[in-house]
């Protein structure tokens, strides 16, 4: 298995290529802007494939939606503030039922915020990316690898289920290089039966559209796609975790990296500690959650924000554990010891 | 089993990313988990910069290192800013023509090993212009156990695909280090 070294923005863009995305469109942001220039370079070489630079991040989703629409495979990514300004056509590509992947290396906010990593879109990403009764998938990569593996899942899950797809990671995880594997990595030709392309009358015409204006068609639409995310809520939870420990800290992404260390280093001091690390943020790994928390006497929720997973990581328990937080954010990447410190004072607390 | 936690910093244009690379790479090439991240943000030729690179027989956790047993210091705010995080027992190299340690208020934790090395007075005399970060490199693969010269050759030869010159340039520049 040959490994090259490669930044995680470029493995994101070269695992859509082998995926088979065959269009691109996005505007320049800090710090994902290898995934556009990586695009921008490779892309046009492939039979069919289109980059385009749009005029703005809303230009972008909108040709995203066009293109989408055609059945063909694509794609755009940006960071927290161009995301904000993609939500409105995410909530369109959703009310179509389009299949297509944003990619979303977060960066600090709100407003401009700065241009170091941050965790700061969760509630966002998972609760309000567009307005209506809708959600997306939501994947959250901690490695390179990562970054190639779930965006082939993104697509995949895409197409299965007609819905965007996003790819939560951040700016270390977009900026950092580790080895990485394209290995038999390949997607198949998924169905467009439904899309609104050329047939020259081959078969009957297809519509999309987002406007259903008789309430009784609207709520059976929004409905049947409530369904698929019941399918997906049951095959497309991802999680890795430890069992047993009493102290779980829970964190996603690059936090989650840190926090392993944290955790590691704990355990080699005596304490037992593990780590739960989702790799779907909605829906919520709920039950995995639960399971490694069956000997906890408390949770620690990390995070480079002030705490947006905290609430989905209660409510899976049900409120029946302790759930501490520690977190930094604007633009800070917790450091191990950080995490330790805190997960000593538990420890000490714990046995008071 | 040993993991390699690598701070390089120095200013813009020096290199610094790069001789992060090629350690990433070096351990690549020896069958190690490896990571690189670069400090990032609105940079400028002459301003600071510095780079995490691990390498480590097991998966890696924290990328970012804030603690590391080997330093590359390639100028005075560098070693200022960074001498007092290096491990306990860990090894420190600079660039003794941009910055002497014994002027700096900055002080390292008991046990760390200094390297001094003129990196960037052997490359303008030597007519290596820009190659101090591979003479540093030179000398921390002569002061540690990173990687054999074989090893550090054969990642060069990688790196400087097709480009024969460059790769000679930086062979030589190595050595330089190695020998100093």
């Amino acid at each position: 298995m040959e490994k090259i070294l490669m930044k995680g923005n470029e493995a994101c863009a070269e695992a859509a290529i082998r995926a088979g995305c065959k269009c691109y469109f996005g505007y320049p942001i800090t710090p994902q802007n290898e995934i556009t220039a990586y695009m921008s370079k490779h892309l046009p070489k492939i039979d069919g494939g289109v980059f385009v630079q749009a005029e703005s991040e809303i230009g972008a989703i909108n040709m995203i939606y066009g293109c989408a629409g055609s059945g063909s495979r694509c794609m755009t990514s940006s960071s927290s503030p161009g995301i904000s300004l993609k939500s409105e056509g995410i909530s369109y590509i959703v009310g179509a039922d389009l299949p297509c992947v944003i990619v979303n290396v977060q960066r600090g906010g709100p407003g401009l915020g700065t241009i170091q990593p941050s965790q700061a879109d969760y509630w966002q990403a998972t609760k309000a990316i567009g307005h209506g009764d809708m959600r997306i998938p939501i994947l959250a990569p901690a490695s390179a690898q990562e970054m190639v593996d779930m965006t082939l899942k993104a697509f995949r899950i895409a197409e299965e289920y007609r819905t965007p797809v996003m790819i939560l990671a951040d700016g270390l995880l977009g900026q950092m290089m580790e080895p990485v594997s394209f290995d038999n990595k390949s997607l198949p030709e998924a169905d467009s039966s439904w899309a609104a392309n050329g047939h020259a009358n081959s078969r009957p015409k297809n519509t999309i559209n987002s406007l259903y204006l008789d309430p009784l068609e609207l709520e059976q639409k929004i409905k049947e796609r409530f369904k698929r995310y019941e399918q997906i809520t049951e095959k497309e939870v991802g999680a890795v975790y430890d069992k047993g420990a009493k102290i779980v800290v829970a964190a996603y992404g690059s936090t989650a990296r840190v926090a392993r260390s944290a955790v590691d280093k704990a355990r080699a001091e005596g304490i037992n500690a593990g780590l739960f690390r989702p790799q779907t943020l909605w829906p919520f790994p709920k039950k995995q959650l639960i399971e490694a928390t069956e000997n906890a006497k408390v949770v620690l929720v990390t995070e480079m924000s002030m705490g947006q997973m905290v609430d989905d990581v209660k409510m899976s328990l049900e409120f029946k554990l302790p759930v501490q937080f520690f977190g930094r954010t604007g633009g800070f990447v917790p450091n191990p010891d950080e995490i330790l410190t805190k997960i000593k004072e538990l420890e000490v607390s714990d046995n008071a | 089993m040993m993991t390699y936690e690598v701070l390089t910093a120095g200013f813009g244009g020096q290199g610094v990313l790069f001789v992060g690379k090629m350690l990433a790479e070096i351990g690549l090439l020896d069958g190690k988990e490896v990571s690189w991240f670069p400090s990032y943000g609105p940079a400028m030729r002459g301003g600071t910069c510095n780079c995490s690179v691990v390498v480590s027989d097991r998966p890696i956790g924290s990328p970012v290192v804030s603690h590391p047993n080997l330093l590359i210091a390639m100028n005075g705010p560098s070693y200022d800013k960074f001498i007092g995080t290096v491990a306990p027992d860990g090894k420190a190299f600079v660039d003794s023509t941009l910055t002497n340690p014994e002027d700096s208020a900055a002080k390292p934790c008991d046990g760390v090993r200094i390297f001094s090395i003129p990196a960037t007075k052997l490359a303008v005399d030597n007519d290596l212009i820009g190659m101090a970060n591979i003479i540093i490199l030179g000398k921390l693969i002569k002061e540690t156990a990173f990687a054999s010269l074989e090893t550090v050759e054969k990642a060069m030869t990688g790196v400087t695909k097709g480009k024969e010159r460059l790769f000679a340039l930086n062979m030589k520049a190595l050595k330089l280090g190695m020998e100093y």
